[in-house]
């Protein structure tokens, strides 16, 4: 677990402008990672693409199981989280491989927009070897130009920071969700841009929620969007949502109903800050600096995979009985304030804030080192989930394929 | 004493139990964070890390108030100091 310098308590109560080190890109948007990333269009690209990583070291291959016969919204939004992904200023260059030409093409497209390296091989008339080939050649002059990347200054007003919380307990609402929403209530008047998302969790919420948009027309979108997620719920629940939603984990650490673990969620945006837009899923912040709110599952993976795809950078993630998530290309720091978690589980916990519930530390202390372990994952040092490994990267899929 | 239960609002009508191994019959102390009070009772039954505590006596149909705010309804009738949860306490939304 990360423990605060003692630099963190003398200028706790003036962060300042918070300067870090990251990779500006082409299109001006700033990084914290340098990730050469061979990107799959579809499912029957994963092999191709796994073998190109292989091959050439200090690439990532992002699988995942979708990219075929899907049709309209559910289709946009497939392109939007791949080339979203390719996009984000985690990510140097990258690699497309596809079935056919022609949408591997469309995602190739859209990523070069950024400036960045890019380029696609389609598989058809080829086979895998010969694209596995091809592609190498490319990944490896790829790795070989961005490992030359510096890391150069940059100020919190370009950094863009994502949260969403997981397997919580009543600890999350009692402590570790109040010190992301510190943090919040800090970085916003410096001119960060945030997100938080997670629709159905601010289920018996939603009033508290409307009251924080910044005007009626962002709170009306919040809950157009809240009452459609809710009807699509009502249409495919049995007698409850008994074991999802609060999960099983919630359940065992506490939380019994969703209303108690929307109240919990919400203590992540701090009290102070209103939010400034209501995104979809994976779309692109377009007001400037503030805090957005993104439609999007509350499953874990799912929801920073899409928040990676907006062009988040650095994810904070309040846990109460242990979620273990990573992503791939957007960091995921861990705190919690449940002190058998941060005991049992010490190898996934970047910061622990259980100081909070025996009222050794305060709430503006807790804000204060957080922003502290996010900087230094900024300037390069490493996630529990990033050493160990954890890249889920999981698509959203909202409805059947064709 | 140290901490053992903790409760966000002067409103609510249970806290939360912060330490490990709550037995029956335990005298507690809480801390209520609104206004920095302290509140003491008495655990009717073993109370898990982070499971929640009756401040009041609650009846069948009763609204649950945590954050100040309706977290759910009684489903079963629990007494100050009783363990709430799913066998005594549901949502009213799904």
């Amino acid at each position: 677990m990360a423990k605060a310098p003692a630099i963190i308590k003398k200028r706790s109560r003036n962060v300042g402008k918070l300067p870090f080190m990251g990779y500006r890109r082409e299109n001006g948007r700033v990084g914290i990672r340098n990730h050469v990333i061979i990107l799959p269009l579809d499912d029957l690209s994963n092999s191709a693409a796994e073998a190109v990583a292989n091959n050439i070291k200090g690439t990532l291959a992002l699988p995942h199981a979708y990219g075929r016969l899907q049709f309209g919204e559910d289709l946009a939004l497939h392109f939007r989280t791949l080339i979203g992904t390719g996009c984000n200023a985690n990510v140097a260059a990258v690699v497309v491989i596809g079935i056919e030409p022609g949408w591997t093409g469309r995602v190739v497209e859209g990523i070069a927009k950024t400036g960045k390296p890019v380029q696609g091989f389609a598989i058809e008339g080829n086979g895998d070897l010969k694209t596995i080939e091809k592609a190498s050649r490319v990944a490896q002059q790829f790795v070989m130009w961005a490992t030359e990347k510096q890391r150069e200054q940059c100020t919190i007003e370009e950094l863009w920071v994502s949260t969403k919380c997981g397997e919580s307990d009543t600890t999350s609402g009692l402590a570790s969700c109040p010190t992301v929403g510190n943090l919040i209530d800090k970085i916003d008047p410096m001119g960060a841009t945030t997100c938080f998302g997670e629709t159905s969790e601010l289920t018996g919420a939603e009033k508290e929620m409307v009251k924080r948009a910044m005007d009626k027309k962002v709170a009306d979108k919040f809950m157009t969007v809240f009452n459609a997620y809710q009807d699509m719920i009502n249409r495919h629940k049995t007698s409850d949502l008994s074991e999802s939603q609060p999960t099983k984990g919630n359940i065992a650490g506490g939380l019994t109903t969703i209303e108690e673990k929307a109240f919990g969620n919400f203590q992540k945006i701090g009290h102070k800050t209103k939010y400034v837009d209501v995104l979809g899923p994976a779309e692109l912040p377009k007001k400037g600096a503030g805090l957005y709110f993104m439609d999007t599952s509350s499953a874990a993976a799912e929801c920073v995979t899409l928040q990676a795809a907006a062009g988040f950078v650095v994810h904070l993630f309040p846990t109460g009985q242990g979620n273990v998530i990573g992503n791939p290309i957007e960091p995921v720091i861990k705190l919690t304030a449940n002190p058998k978690t941060a005991r049992e589980m010490p190898e996934h916990i970047d910061l622990d804030v259980s100081g909070i519930l025996r009222r050794e530390m305060d709430l503006d202390e807790a804000g204060d080192r957080l922003i502290d372990v996010m900087i230094r994952v900024c300037n390069g040092r490493y996630t529990c989930a990033e050493a160990l490994g954890h890249r889920e990267f999981v698509m959203t899929k909202l409805y059947p394929s064709a | 004493m140290a901490t053992q239960f903790i409760v966000h609002d002067k409103k609510d009508t249970v806290g939360v139990i912060v330490v490990e191994n709550v037995k029956a019959g335990a005298a507690l102390e809480g801390w209520l964070m609104e206004g920095d009070g302290t509140v003491r009772l008495k655990a009717l039954k073993p109370i898990p890390l982070g499971h929640k505590i009756a401040l009041v006596d609650l009846k069948k149909g009763d609204t649950v108030i945590k954050y100040g705010h309706d977290i759910g309804k009684i489903v079963a009738d629990a007494k100050k100091g009783d363990h709430v949860h799913v066998h005594n306490m549901k949502t009213k939304r799904w």
